[in-house]
């Protein structure tokens, strides 16, 4: 009887390989900054869409990991990083197969709970000890942007906590934890009225680019230089536009 | 042989690794920086904190589970060792939910008395409390159920009170358990990260362990983060060594 069950069972999983190598020809492995999540999901899709046969996977992470994991010789097609020192330090290493080009921007806003319990207004408020305030940690791209924006208005944040990614922060905002925190427009559109945005003038200073690069010897450098070119096309800004970046 | 070995590197090259990234040059300077003296004392803090809670409230429970039947038993048994299974950072998440700001019982906290436990040294305890103390109330169980009931039933025939019995009996031979017990659940702490960043957050003298430290220090100060990893595997490595002999004949 276990051996029945055994041989049925093997031979179920060698139909379903032999299915999955006759549908799928190639595979390309992106890695992208963790705040590119929603943005890359669609676009996976929409790239998957228009590519039958193309399996796009998509590696999510901070910049700083995924630069190591590429460092190290990760068999990685495309890099997406959310700041331009990440892939400097790619681009420097040998590591990038083509010049980074800039796909993207993203401006940072602060963000508060709904009902905004702690009568937020801008950045001054960030100075306020009675208010429980997070940023992200230093050496993450939006925390450094943020501690950059929050020194040229003069402020010296009285901090809670130093979340270790975006994403990290924004859930603790959006369970209302904190009080304030200074994330990225894609993540105010992200939370999809979970949060409350305010804007600041400091933040058209202090913009977010985000580069793309094929890597060098990737595995599937055609299909990386399609994707590329997917997420630089129409369809692709479109996409971008609509998850809360800029062109 | 060969796949011994092969073992055996999984937990070697990762130390090698460590030790081929060390900035030995300036290694005094990098532990004297303020983040990493912040760290090691929160760490010691919380660690020793929650073994003491742990012990506060573990060692009842473990008796309760050895000793005393009723229904639903499994159940309670089952809800102990769910930390050991879930991620710490679902842990993380839930205590945040319970007890966070707006959570069930840290709102009415909050309300009443204004202590508010995330972002606070106190979470750390919390947070590392909820996954180490697992590892005592199963050790210490574990002792109690194996230790003969016919002992202290033959010292309380010869007059001993409950008390003494538990006192001239019990703990002396559950002791060496007692002390594994202590031993996994404070090192359990120490190395505590996920549900303390979730539930704590990471504030520099206020919540940020040596784990929080190394893992920010990763993308920010490489140095520190690799020397932060080295006080760490040194702490493990005088710990296993000077309790070599009670724990290993306890385990």
């Amino acid at each position: 009887m276990n051996r029945l069950l055994v041989s049925v069972a093997i031979g179920g999983l060698m139909a379903l390989t032999a299915c999955g190598e006759e549908a799928t020809t190639s595979t390309i492995f992106v890695s992208a900054a963790a705040s590119l999540a929603d943005a890359f999901a669609e676009m996976e899709e929409g790239f998957e869409a228009e590519n039958p046969g193309v399996d796009v996977v998509v590696n999510l992470a901070g910049s700083a990991t995924l630069r190591e994991q590429i460092l190290d010789g990760a068999p990685v097609d495309v890099f997406a990083a959310a700041n331009g020192s990440t892939m400097a330090e790619v681009v420097a290493a040998d590591r990038a197969a083509s010049a980074p080009v800039v796909f993207a921007r993203n401006r940072l806003q602060i963000a508060v709970p709904l009902g905004n319990p702690g009568a937020v207004t801008g950045l001054p408020d960030f100075a306020n000890d009675r208010l429980l305030i997070g940023l992200c940690a230093e050496g993450v791209p939006c925390g450094d942007l943020a501690r950059q924006a929050l020194q040229a208005a003069g402020i010296e944040p009285s901090l809670d906590t130093n979340e270790t990614d975006v994403r990290a922060l924004l859930a603790k905002l959006e369970e209302g934890e904190i009080d304030a925190g200074i994330v990225y427009v894609s993540d105010v559109t992200a939370a999809g009225g979970a949060v409350e945005a305010i804007d600041f003038s400091e933040a058209s200073e202090f913009v977010a680019e985000y580069p793309i690069v094929v890597v060098e010897s990737a595995p599937n450098p055609e299909g990386a230089v399609e994707f590329m070119d997917f997420v630089l096309s129409e369809e692709g800004q479109r996409i971008l536009a609509e998850n809360g970046f800029q062109q | 042989m060969l796949l011994a070995a092969a073992g055996l590197a999984v937990f070697v090259l990762p130390l090698i690794g460590l030790l081929t990234r060390a900035p030995w040059g300036d290694l005094a300077t990098v532990l004297a920086g303020d983040t990493v003296v912040d760290a090691l004392r929160l760490s010691l803090i919380s660690s020793v904190g929650a073994t003491a809670v742990s012990t506060l409230l573990g060692v009842p429970l473990a008796w309760v589970l050895a000793r005393v039947e009723f229904r639903g038993k499994s159940v309670v048994r089952g809800l102990v060792l769910l930390p050991l299974v879930i991620p710490p950072v679902v842990g993380g998440a839930a205590l945040l939910f319970a007890l966070g700001r707006r959570g069930v019982i840290g709102g009415a906290l909050y309300e009443s008395t204004g202590l508010l436990l995330p972002f606070s040294t106190w979470g750390v305890v919390v947070a590392v409390t909820f996954v180490a103390m697992p590892f005592l109330v199963i050790t210490v169980e574990g002792a109690l159920r194996n230790l003969d009931p016919r002992f202290e039933a033959a010292a309380a025939s010869l007059g001993a009170g409950r008390w003494t019995v538990m006192r001239r009996v019990t703990f002396p031979m559950i002791a060496p358990s007692l002390v594994s017990g202590l031993v996994l659940t404070w090192a359990r702490a120490l190395g505590e990260f996920g549900a303390t960043v979730t539930f704590a957050g990471n504030l520099p003298g206020r919540t940020q362990t040596l784990p929080l430290a190394v893992f920010v220090g990763l993308e920010s100060d490489r140095d520190a983060a690799v020397a932060l990893s080295l006080v760490m595997v040194a702490i493990a490595l005088v710990v296993l060594v000077a309790l070599r002999d009670r724990w290993w004949r306890a385990l």
